[in-house]
């Protein structure tokens, strides 16, 4: 194996080991607190763009599976690691980590100071870094950085893609979303059909769904400018629910305004607390970007969650519409799924075509 | 929702003495319960019988009641304190049993007591098995399945259901004997057969195996707002079929897939809801390594051992929560500790690997059985912080004090003995595996052995890549960053250590220290609690204050046990008080020492000299204090002082004159004080010579040894022969002392010495003569036989000795009082066991005061003056408590070598009745009436009849193997005659199965090899909670107490002759 470093923009560089692809790459540098679910985080099409930092030390102790993918394959643009684990064991099994990330070409480092990394990462917003063999030749002006507004329309598909199951439909509105969110639906026993980010409300109403989920995706929402009027009067039309960026989208749309936050939520152990009867729950979060929480008392909509730590916006209801967001992943994978009520909730809500809140489900 | 505005006073019942199951994990728990609901300002009332405690400080509760932990004593305490509320859950399984029990009397409910924290309801429906059982079912929790049967058809009939192989275990056999393992018809009618014959009530219990699944633990939270969170999971290395207490444990789980980890977490979560719990909670689970079947092992609705380890593993404190649950908080409430920026309502992340060893105390007893299995062994645990799994697993087995630098077996073992041996399943088996590796058997095998997860074999197997690559005298460097230490590397390459450390210091190769944060570095925190990892960014830059370094004492184990946590932490508030910042080094998660709450900085590191000085070097402390960790921290003292180190207190050339014989010698002799003589020897043939001249008996014991381990006396040539060639590996490095053995009053002082002035506390007394170890001796403060003449010989040895030997700080001295002789038989400069009885005893907090002394603050300005302070109207006596029953196959007679775990306090105004409460404490019933039965060495009996006698007016029966029964009628007692076993009817084993006497009194032929008769009646005593004496002494302790509570019953001019 040979050196390499990740040299920062502003000035850092922590050497490692090098594996997965022989490619330099660049990005920003992100990090996951996250102790189990490595592939599923790397496959995330949210990482899109980015370096990710595994805080937890050692990775690819069960090896890659081919069950665990939350999209055809890696998003991120590189990893770190503290250790990587060259022998893997588990039933499902199919390959080794470092193995996997050389067939997707994807670049990593281990042997790094993780730690030292998240220390250096959480203090400022945005951290642009670049894997390399040779740091002295490293340029910042002349390196290329993955471009925002091509972020999401890497991730997505390029033509809808239906899947019968039963009742309700619903369209997912697709800004890189995780297979999970898909499976939820799935699993609950809905008809899938999954669409471009930029398909047009006359395009969804052609599909004739009886609701709509707007996915996760990377980046900054504002990117996505463009797809705010359509989203506008998408969810006017139909109940709907946002998670993550699709969050993001929903509040831009109706005028709130986000920003970057330091350093993001990136883990499997995010508090949140449901404003309307103060219960908290264990969220797996990944998100760079926040809803300014002033900005929504000019939109028609009201806070619902909220994080427990920094007070941010984790999710909001329309004060009319059947129309919820939540920042966080009721997904999971990874991380816990104890709020996949929000699915539930959701699909209710579209079978018995109602208005009813989606988040009062048992909790 | 706050707090409870409408209860004022609660309870907290403590755990009791240190047994093996139940250690310092409770002490950590309890004070950390105390301290969080006393900063709410309730008032805390304490209870529990164990005096080396922190919890048992005055400043720990509002009041510390420490009295025996049963029915009839906490009730009265209830009634005279009259709480609002009470909390079952935070002193272990005791606390739990006994909070029950007061529940189930009506206790509670008369006097409007509020049990706090998990309910009544859900704490049975936990411990329940049957109840347990069915609320799995409704909630779908797969359970193993068991059934008990009473016959083979019958075991035959359910295992068609559940299918093989599934486990029988006989019920109340020793030692499990007649059970087994059956995975097919013809095994299962087999060990059927013999299960159900070997069992006295014929009936076995046939369960589901799922040997060899993973075994997996949650450590959840819930408060009353059905909030649920998991503080921690933990991965046993060693698979389903040993108890995790004995195994070895990582944290967070190594090889779980994220799904996996959430099946086992959501399952874990749906309990605790389903249950109600309020508080803490532990769940074990298994999991399959071949699918994701998994099932429900145990719920322990309680703080346990296992949750003082997550706490310590992840920095959630998770006692100090469940108490502010209790008390009516909810998780969003609370403030995260460490952070105090974060929720407590979250799941810590880690950035790091945690290894825990257990800690087995077959060092102490040779003839144990070491195999592990369902019933824990381990009386105390370390753990290890990494970056790598590597780093944490070697940092874990040599801060276990098991005499290993490296996973590297105690013995050479090959082929089919190696084999054996890791199949043997015992506290050895990951040394014999990681051995088995080295010698080229593969991983396949090894894990078609042991189970053990390819995962970790293959780590093991990368560390033995590395160990070859050393022998080639290659990837030095590389194997410090992997956990090696300097000596391993040495070991495997050849190259001496120096010249290592010199090639390391050209390469800066040395660790840097990682912050413990609970969140893997998200948010900012200032946590001192470190741990070294060889990477690039430091976090434990030094604070520029001035620091002093306190050593801790490691693992809890036979011989060294919790007092010296206690010790360290009083030391550890005189530094802070003297306004340095104290420094912990220690390696135990279960004790007050490690809780990152009470030090500046707090070290997890192991007691090693490299580890040690790695610290010294990043904080460069002031000096460092030895003394209080026993004698773990002690062995570091020469090393530390080398490195130009000050050792705070009694130098180390006064410590060396204490543990040097002839250099003790000397000493004693300049300064007039008479000890037995002896003399240390170096050879066999020395050893004879000085017998010889010296006189039998004598009392031989290895130097440099912790509790008395492998110390003996000897009555003739011919044993001591055998001991000299068995029991000690004597050379010119490692000597033996010899003694005279002068049978007397054993007498034992604590001192604080400053150079100037000398406190002596208190002198206390042993019930049991010269010969029983200290520790297992029962000791009575003040004494009740001394003279006051003797009494100030103690008193001016002790004064002499210390000023003599220049001590600073604490001191023990044990003597030996045969009539008005009094001979000093050992001297310890530093901190003893009973440094906590006595501080709790008279009230001088010793630990503290010695160790402001050393920093300056003299005895004067302390207030006190040389001499002994006064003595109390009342009797406090401190009785030692025993695991026998965990540990089969263990002789329980006392003798020289400590076997006593634990200790518990008996207080009252006269000595019988302080005895009885310390009896009652130690989990003995004294019996009232009954039958006693004497089977007597020939040189006891005319004592025993004295015994026998007192026993006999007190209306027992009094039962006899033939010689003593002889005797007894021969002296006009009537006994009657039990026999040997086999011999005739009745037999000793009868009259103790069948539960006909209540009490035996057994002493052994003086240097006489146990005879097996004599082994197995003290182990079926064992077994069946039968009181059994193998000290006269303790006997005649134990009559004055019966005597005491019994109205005398003599008949009108009764016949002296026949009473005497």
């Amino acid at each position: 194996m040979s050196t390499g470093y990740i040299v920062f923009e502003t000035g850092e560089i922590f050497e490692g080991e090098w594996i997965g692809a022989e490619v330099e790459t660049s990005g920003e540098v992100v990090f996951n607190t996250g102790m189990t679910g490595y592939q599923e985080m790397i496959t995330d099409p949210s990482y899109k763009g980015q370096i990710l930092t595994y805080s937890y030390p050692l990775i690819g102790n069960y090896g890659a599976n081919g069950i665990d993918n939350e999209s055809g394959s890696p998003s991120v643009q590189g990893v770190l690691t503290g250790e990587s684990c060259l022998d893997y064991c588990h039933f499902e099994a199919v390959g080794g980590f470092s193995d996997y990330l050389q067939q997707h070409g994807v670049p990593g480092l281990t042997g790094v100071d993780t730690r030292a990394v998240v220390k250096a990462v959480r203090s400022r917003p945005t951290v642009r870094a670049v894997i390399t063999k040779n740091p002295d030749t490293v340029s910042f002006e002349e390196t290329e950085f993955p471009d925002g507004e091509s972020l999401v329309p890497s991730v997505s598909v390029s033509e809808p893609h239906h899947t019968s199951g039963g009742s309700p439909h619903v369209v997912l509105m697709d800004y890189g979303h995780k297979h999970s969110i898909y499976h939820a639906l799935i699993d609950a026993g809905c008809s899938v059909t999954v669409m471009p980010y930029n398909s047009s409300a006359e395009a969804v109403r052609g599909v004739n769904p009886d609701g709509v989920l707007f996915s996760n995706g990377p980046g900054d929402p504002m990117d996505l400018e463009e797809q705010f009027e359509n989203i506008r009067s998408i969810t006017k039309d139909y109940p709907s629910l946002g998670i993550c960026l699709g969050h993001q989208l929903i509040a831009l749309a109706y005028g709130a305004s986000s920003e970057k936050m330091l350093f993001g939520h990136r883990g499997s152990n995010h508090p949140v607390k449901y404003l309307p009867d103060g219960s908290v729950h264990m969220t797996s979060q990944n998100h760079g970007y926040v809803i300014s929480e002033n900005s929504l008392d000019s939109t028609p909509f009201q806070p619902t969650f909220i994080n427990v730590n920094d007070k941010s916006v984790e999710g909001m209801k329309h004060k009319e519409l059947p129309v919820e967001t939540v920042q966080f992943h009721p997904e999971a994978h990874p991380g816990p799924s104890d709020t996949h009520f929000i699915f539930q909730s959701f699909i209710e809500a579209l079978t018995t075509g109602g208005r009813k809140p989606c988040t009062t489900a048992s909790l | 929702m706050p707090k409870r505005m409408d209860i004022e006073k609660i309870l907290v019942v403590g755990s009791g003495p240190i047994i093996i199951g139940q250690a310092a994990e409770f002490d950590y728990a309890g004070t950390q319960a105390c301290q969080a609901l006393k900063e709410e300002g309730y008032t805390v009332i304490l209870t529990n019988s164990n005096p080396a405690t922190i919890m048992t400080d005055e400043t720990t509760a509002d009041r510390v009641y420490i009295e025996p932990l049963t029915k009839e004593f906490i009730a009265s305490i209830i009634r005279r304190e009259r709480p609002d509320g009470i909390i079952a859950t935070l002193g272990g399984q005791t606390g739990l049993n006994l909070v029950m029990e007061l529940y189930d009397s009506g206790l509670l409910e008369e006097m409007n007591i509020e049990l706090l924290g998990t309910r009544m309801d859900a704490i049975k429906k936990a411990e329940d098995r049957e109840a347990f059982r069915s609320l799995m079912h409704e909630l779908k929790e797969p359970v193993a399945e068991s059934d008990i049967i009473h016959s083979v058809e019958e075991a035959e009939a359910f295992v068609s259901q559940i299918g093989y192989p599934v486990i029988v275990r006989p019920a109340y056999t020793l030692g499990g004997t007649g059970g087994g393992m059956a995975d097919s018809e013809a095994e299962l009618r087999d060990i059927t057969a013999s299960g159900l014959d070997a069992s006295p009530v014929n009936q076995c219990l046939v369960e589901k195996s799922i040997a060899g699944f993973k075994e997996i633990e949650y450590e959840v939270m819930r408060d009353k707002k059905d909030q649920a969170i998991v503080v921690c999971n933990m991965e046993n290395i060693d698979p389903v079929g040993i108890h995790t207490g004995d195994s070895i444990v990582t944290a967070p789980s190594q090889t779980l897939t994220d799904t996996e980890y959430q099946l086992l977490r959501n399952a874990s979560l749906r309990i605790i809801r389903a249950l109600g719990i309020e508080g803490g909670c532990n769940v074990q689970c298994a999991i399959d390594p071949d699918s994701e079947q998994y099932y429900i092992i145990e719920v322990n609705p309680r703080v346990s051992r296992s949750s003082a380890l997550a706490s310590k593993a992840t920095g959630y404190p998770i006692a100090k929560l469940s108490a502010k649950i209790a008390a009516g908080y909810t998780l969003d409430e609370l403030t995260n500790p460490i952070t105090k920026t974060t929720s407590a309502a979250f799941e810590p992340s880690l950035d790091y690997v945690v290894t825990k060893w257990p800690r087995f105390p077959f060092d102490k007893f040779d003839s144990a059985n070491r195999k592990l299995g369902s019933q824990m062994k381990a009386t105390g645990e370390v753990m290890a912080l990494g970056r790598t799994l590597l780093e944490s697993l070697l940092k874990a087995v040599r801060s276990a004090e098991i005499d290993c630098f490296h996973l590297l077996p105690p013995e050479a073992l090959f082929g089919e003995e190696l084999k054996e041996k890791i199949l043997a399943q015992d506290d050895e088996r990951l040394l014999y595996v990681a051995e088995g590796l080295r010698q080229g058997v593969s991983p396949e095998e090894i894990h078609l052995w042991t189970g053990i997860d390819y995962f970790y074999l293959w780590e093991l197997e990368r560390m033995v890549d590395i160990e070859k690559a050393l022998r080639d005298k290659t990837r030095l460097v590389e194997a410090k960053k992997e956990g090696f230490t300097t000596k391993a590397v040495s070991w495997f390459s050849g190259i001496p250590e120096k010249e290592l450390e010199v090639i390391y210091s050209e390469n800066n190769v040395r660790p840097v220290f990682k912050m413990v944060d609970t969140c893997a570095g998200e948010s900012a925190s200032s946590t001192p609690y470190f741990y070294s990892t060889y990477e690039e960014e430091n976090e434990a830059s030094p604070s520029g204050k001035k620091s002093i370094l306190v050593l801790g004492s490691g693992p809890i184990r036979i011989g060294q046990g919790i007092e010296f946590d206690y010790a360290t932490v009083h030391t550890v508030r005189a530094i802070r008080d003297a306004g340095y910042e104290a420094i912990v080094i220690n390696n135990n998660p279960e004790t007050v020492s490690t809780d990152f709450e009470l030090s500046d900085r707090l070290y997890f590191e192991p007691l090693t000299e490299e580890d040690v000085l790695h610290v010294v070097e990043n904080e460069k402390p002031e000096g460092v204090f030895v003394q209080f960790g026993g004698q773990t921290a002690l062995n570091l003292a020469a090393r530390l002082e080398q490195e130009g180190i000050p050792i705070l207190g009694t130098t180390q050339k006064q410590l060396d004159t204490c543990e040097d014989r002839d250099k003790f010698e000397a000493a004693m002799n300049k300064h007039g004080i008479p000890q037995p003589p002896g003399k240390t020897i170096f050879s066999t043939s020395e050893a004879m010579k000085t017998a010889a001249d010296i006189g039998y008996p004598v009392l031989l014991r290895p130097s440099y040894v912790l509790g008395g381990r492998a110390m003996q006396i000897i009555y003739h040539p011919d044993e001591l022969l055998d001991y000299m060639e068995k029991a000690v590996k004597v050379s010119r490095d490692h000597p033996v002392l010899i003694d005279r053995y002068i049978t007397g009053q054993e007498m034992e002082v604590d001192a604080v010495c400053d150079g100037e002035t000398v406190v002596i506390p208190g002198i206390m007394e042993h019930i049991e003569r010269a010969g029983v170890h200290s520790g297992d001796s029962t000791a009575v403060y003040p004494p009740q036989h001394a003279s006051e003449k003797l009494k100030q010989k103690v008193i001016d040895y002790t004064i002499r000795l210390a000023e003599g030997l220049d001590v600073r700080g604490l001191m023990n001295i044990q003597f030996v009082a045969s009539g008005e002789e009094l001979y000093v038989i050992e001297v310890n400069p530093r901190s003893s066991r009973t440094v906590p009885f006595l501080s709790k005893m008279t009230g001088m907090n010793m630990a503290q005061a010695a160790a402001k002394a050393v920093l300056g603050q003299s005895l004067a300005s302390q207030g006190y003056t040389t001499g002994c302070l006064p003595e109390p109207d009342d009797v406090a006596v401190k009785v030692p408590v025993f695991s026998f029953r965990k540990l089969r196959s263990v002789d329980i007679t006392l003798g020289p070598e400590m076997k006593s775990t634990g200790e518990v306090l008996g207080r009252d105004k006269t000595f019988e009745k302080a005895l009885y409460k310390g009896l009652t404490a130690a989990g003995m019933t004294v019996p009232e009436t009954g039958n006693v039965l004497f089977t007597i060495a020939d040189c006891d009996k005319q004592e025993a009849l004295r015994h026998a006698r007192r026993f006999h007016s007190l209306g027992f029966g009094i039962y006899a193997t033939p010689g003593t029964a002889a005797f007894f009628e021969n002296n006009g007692l009537p006994a009657v005659t039990i026999y040997k076993l086999g011999e005739k009817s009745p037999d000793l084993l009868q009259v103790i199965k069948e539960g006909t006497c209540g009490m035996i009194i057994n002493t052994l032929e003086p240097g006489g090899r146990p005879a097996r008769d004599g082994f197995r009646i003290r182990r079926e005593a064992v077994e069946r909670g039968i009181v059994c004496h193998t000290s006269l002494d303790t006997t005649g302790a134990l009559l004055q107490v019966m005597e005491s509570r019994q109205f005398a019953l003599e008949p009108v001019r009764g016949k002296a002759g026949v009473l005497q």
